[in-house]
């Protein structure tokens, strides 16, 4: 054991592990009956039915709902192909199946199978509990009009696994922490230089207000054409930057202590935000304004997840390959001895804060095109979602050292907690309590992994 | 012996201490045997042992094997307080003194003397001036220990030491930040403590210093007790050898090289009261050997030359052309280099390995676009490490877990692979030991020989003398003295010229 936690893998990869521990965690807390909706599962009831007879007419029965509806087009293309004939597809509640069902009985229309997806056919329409089959249900149909006498209930087979590993679920979760991993990215290499930057959730607010004006003000409003919105996003990112540069500027220039400028510029971005938008969000209508935020480039992958894991590539490439990430870590580790040996330590710092300060615009903008407009409100408390985020992934607020990567790790070992205690039901305010824990247990760990794992030193 | 006539018992016997480390055994099998009014020093290249031994005895680490007694009787470490109850005080180079205390706060810090809860100052003044007075201490106790100098801190331990009724006192590398006088007045302290029947374990790398106080020697090396001898047994060079383990032909090789046309002008150097017009060149293959008494503004010059601090006046030329320094990032460019005195602080990233170091001041050299090509930078370092000599585990080894010689050369290495044409070194031997210190010194010889200008900043004056083609010496920010005929000078010549004309003609 002692080995173990002394070996070059915990040390490096301890956070990746317990990142792991957590997904198995969830994995099993979540098991369960899974009743599918998905494309495969209308396959697999198409074959089943084709299986069993092969000129089967068969009624289709799905709620409103994408998920539903996707099923419901699937499974009729799938039967069509086959050499099925889907009489009809009945779309909304219980009640409107019955009555669709009454009209095929009156009209003589021969049905084989119904087919529904599990929660669309557990109603006391489809599947009524023994005793209770009234005349609205389906075996009550079924004596009345000889058409549907032989109409047999057919879903998608159910399976057990877990509702916290499916794609669609951990899709979500990287999402949802796409943001703040990403504005991640610039707080790591702020915190590898010992300084901190607290300004980066008004930013984001910043960020999007200001776009959303300037789309609205000068862009053409929901007439906005491409280059109009990226000129726009492009400019609200740049602010952002600047920000950051006055920060970089004031702590190398001026030497006053970071925590301090860029708490003066966290007040005064989210002052102007609101003096902006005039406290109410700003919307934007402008077509493919919602390319950033809310579409796929890649089928299935939302594109900022897609974005996230482009910058955290390109993050890891210039922490470890570059003469500048190399001046990073030295401005952090000794910026006497990195200065004395000609590096720029200025140029360095002022280059961090205002990256962090641009990843902070991107963030916004991502915000802004998810929810099609500049709220003042967003980004609250971001900023220590963050340097969460960065400190759960190993990067000591005393400089020098910390990894790109790890700061990834981190935010998703964040967003995984999250999403696991609402799916296992645990309150708001007791995810608040687990999270300071798990900062605390962070923190823990990295002193005792300094010095070795002895609780005496 | 010291301690002859006082008691037939040692009072303190170390018998067979032996620790190990993941992968090193750092001591083996140690016996010491420390006499009551003795001073006995310890002697050892770094990485000898000596640190290890010295964390046994406060307490900071237990030993593996072997036992300790005190006036005959087992004694268990097990924690610092131990230690400190059975009376043994460590004196290590950082001071543990709160800044803003005065030195009577710190001296009773954890032990007031107190009536009713509150603190009786009287009482601690006339103990502190009864403890002073032991010492031959002049210190205002009511000073903040933050502006009393190192050697006066330096008592202030020692008279809390001596507070606490302490009968054994280490003391690790005392003189090393100490300038000649002050540390004349500590082996004044070290005699009284000696006089007064206290066991001294006394380490340091200064050999003068351990002919003058030290009863016996004992040498460490490789972890292993080399032998113990009465002083008088040892001449210089056989302390040396013994500690070395090969014997050098000589202390200081000097090696002459042939003097070229001049490479570095400084003209009119100013700033403020520490540097005033400050003139000097130094011809190619020339060491200049620049000394004087500690803030005689030697270091702040190498700063202005280095552009780490910004010159109010003056004209810095290389070559004959004239240089526009406004940061080390210019002097760097134009091919000056300064390995600080403080490698610690201000010359490694200690957290990064050595390769990361190594290339720091390089990395243009090594980067296409911005991109570090890392093999060609770790075979630039392969390079050096075989010419220097440098003991490393491999090239990620964390800077900050070599000893002083090696972090020494990996701050050349990375200057060299720079192709500095002025190097200046600011107490290029400092806290290092002896054998290392003749590699620095065969290595200021060959960057000589390859026709290098080379400053030697130094307060060891031997050092000086014997490695200098030409000695300044300044006074309170000025020159006030060349030597050129260094074969014929003497430590009291430059002495003279340190302590300045104004005390000469007192």
């Amino acid at each position: 054991m002692k080995k173990f936690l002394h070996s070059k893998f915990v040390s490096e990869y301890g956070t990746l592990l317990v990142l792991l521990v957590l997904f198995a965690y969830y994995t099993v807390a979540t098991w369960g009956v899974i009743h599918p909706v998905s494309s495969g599962a209308a396959r697999e009831v198409a074959e089943k039915i084709i299986s069993q007879k092969k000129d089967a007419w068969v009624v289709i029965v799905v709620r409103k709902g994408d998920d539903e509806q996707a099923f419901g087009k699937e499974l009729k293309a799938q039967l069509e192909k086959a050499g099925g004939t889907v009489v009809q597809t009945i779309t909304g509640a219980p009640s409107d199946a019955s009555d669709a069902l009454r009209e095929l009985g009156e009209l003589n229309k021969t049905v084989d199978y119904v087919a529904a997806p599990h929660e669309a056919a557990a109603n006391g329409v489809l599947n009524p509990e023994q005793g209770k089959e009234g005349e609205h249900s389906l075996p009550g149909l079924a004596r009345k009009h000889k058409s549907l006498a032989n109409a047999k209930v057919i879903e998608p087979d159910s399976y057990e696994w877990s509702h916290f590993l499916t794609r669609t679920n951990v899709l979500k979760i990287a999402n949802h922490i796409s943001y703040t991993a990403i504005i991640a990215i610039g707080m790591t290499m702020v915190i590898i230089t010992a300084g901190i930057d607290l300004s980066v959730g008004s930013l984001m607010a910043f960020a999007a207000v200001i776009t959303a004006w300037m789309i609205q003000q000068w862009a053409g409003a929901a007439e906005a054409t491409m280059a109009g919105l990226m000129l726009c996003c492009l400019g609200g990112m740049g602010l952002c930057g600047l920000f950051g540069t006055l920060s970089g500027v004031m702590v190398t220039t001026f030497r006053v202590p970071a925590f301090i400028v860029t708490l003066g510029v966290m007040m005064i971005a989210r002052g102007l935000a609101h003096i902006i938008s005039g406290t109410q969000p700003i919307s934007v209508e402008a077509q493919g304004f919602d390319w950033l935020g809310s579409q796929s480039t890649i089928p299935g992958v939302p594109n900022p997840v897609t974005l996230m894991v482009l910058l955290f590539i390109l993050a890891h490439i210039l922490m470890t390959h570059t003469t500048l990430g190399r001046y990073i870590y030295a401005v952090g580790g000794n910026p006497e001895a990195a200065r004395l040996s000609g590096v720029p330590v200025k140029r360095v710092l002022v280059f961090v804060y205002a990256l962090c300060g641009l990843l902070a615009g991107l963030a916004g903008m991502i915000n802004a095109s998810l929810f099609s407009s500049g709220n003042p409100k967003f980004g609250e408390g971001e900023e220590l979602q963050v340097i969460a985020a960065v400190v759960v992934g190993g990067t000591s607020l005393a400089g020098g050292e910390g990894r790109i990567l790890g700061t990834l790790i981190g935010a998703l070992i964040i967003a995984v907690i999250y999403s696991g205690m609402n799916q296992t039901g645990v309150g708001e305010h007791m995810q608040k309590v687990v999270f300071g824990l798990l900062i605390l247990a962070a923190v823990l760990l990295d002193q005792l992994k300094k010095r070795g794992f002895k609780l005496r030193d | 012996m010291g301690g002859e006539g006082t008691s037939d018992v040692p009072l303190l016997r170390i018998a067979g201490v032996a620790k190990a480390f993941p992968g090193v055994l750092a001591l083996k099998g140690i016996d010491l045997e420390l006499w009551a009014g003795e001073v006995l020093a310890l002697l050892g290249e770094n990485g000898a042992g000596k640190s290890t031994l010295i964390k046994i005895l406060g307490g900071a680490h237990q030993p593996d094997e072997g036992t300790l007694e005190l006036d005959g009787k087992p004694l268990e470490i097990i924690q610092p307080a131990d230690s400190q109850a059975a009376g043994i005080a460590i004196i290590y180079q950082e001071f543990n003194l709160v800044p803003g205390l005065s030195a009577r706060e710190n001296i009773f810090l954890g032990q007031e003397t107190t009536r009713a809860g509150f603190i009786v100052a009287d009482e601690e003044r006339r103990r502190v001036d009864e403890l002073f007075e032991r010492l031959g201490a002049d210190i205002d106790p009511e000073v903040p220990c933050g502006e009393l100098s190192v050697a006066e801190q330096q008592e202030v331990e020692i008279a809390k030491a001596l507070s606490q009724n302490t009968r054994l006192i280490v003391m690790d590398e005392p003189t090393a930040a100490l300038s000649p006088s002050e540390v004349e007045r500590l082996l004044q302290v070290v005699g009284e403590l000696k006089a007064q029947g206290i066991g001294v374990i006394y380490i340091s790398h200064r050999l003068n210093e351990i002919f003058e106080i030290a009863d016996r020697v004992m040498v460490l090396r490789d972890g292993e007790r080399v032998g113990t001898r009465s002083i008088g047994e040892f001449t210089r060079d056989s302390m040396i050898e013994m500690m070395v383990g090969r014997s050098l032909d000589q202390e200081f090789p000097k090696v002459f090289a042939e003097l070229g046309k001049e490479r570095l002008a400084v003209n009119a150097l100013s700033r403020g009261n520490r540097v005033r017009d400050v003139s000097f060149g130094i011809r190619s293959g020339e060491v200049l050997g620049l000394t004087g008494l500690v803030g005689a503004g030697r270091t702040e010059t190498a700063r202005l030359i280095f552009g780490a601090d910004h010159p109010e006046g003056g004209t810095i030329e290389l070559d004959g052309k004239r240089l526009q320094i406004r940061s080390p990032r210019d002097s760097v460019t134009a091919g000056i280099c300064l390995l600080t005195e403080d490698r610690k602080a201000q010359g490694l990233v200690l957290g990064q390995s050595v390769r990361e170091n190594f290339g720091l001041p390089n990395l243009p050299s090594f980067a296409r676009l911005g991109f570090i090509d890392q093999k060609r930078e770790a075979k630039a370092l392969d390079v050096h490490v075989d010419k220097l000599r440098i003991k490393l585990t491999g090239p990620d080894q964390s800077a900050g877990t070599l000893s002083g010689g090696n972090q020494q050369k990996v701050v050349l290495a990375k200057w060299l692979e720079r192709n500095a044409e002025v190097i200046i070194f600011d107490e290029p031997t400092r806290g290092i030991d002896v054998g290392a210190k003749y590699e620095i010194y065969q290595l200021i010889n060959q960057l000589a020989a390859a026709g290098k200008a080379i400053l030697m900043i130094s307060s060891e004056l031997p050092e000086v003398l014997g490695m200098s083609d030409r000695i300044l010496v300044m006074h309170e920010g000025r020159l006030t003295g060349e030597i050129t005929d260094v074969a014929n000078a003497t430590q009291a010549d430059i002495m003279r010229l340190a302590v300045g004309t104004a005390d000469m003609a007192a």
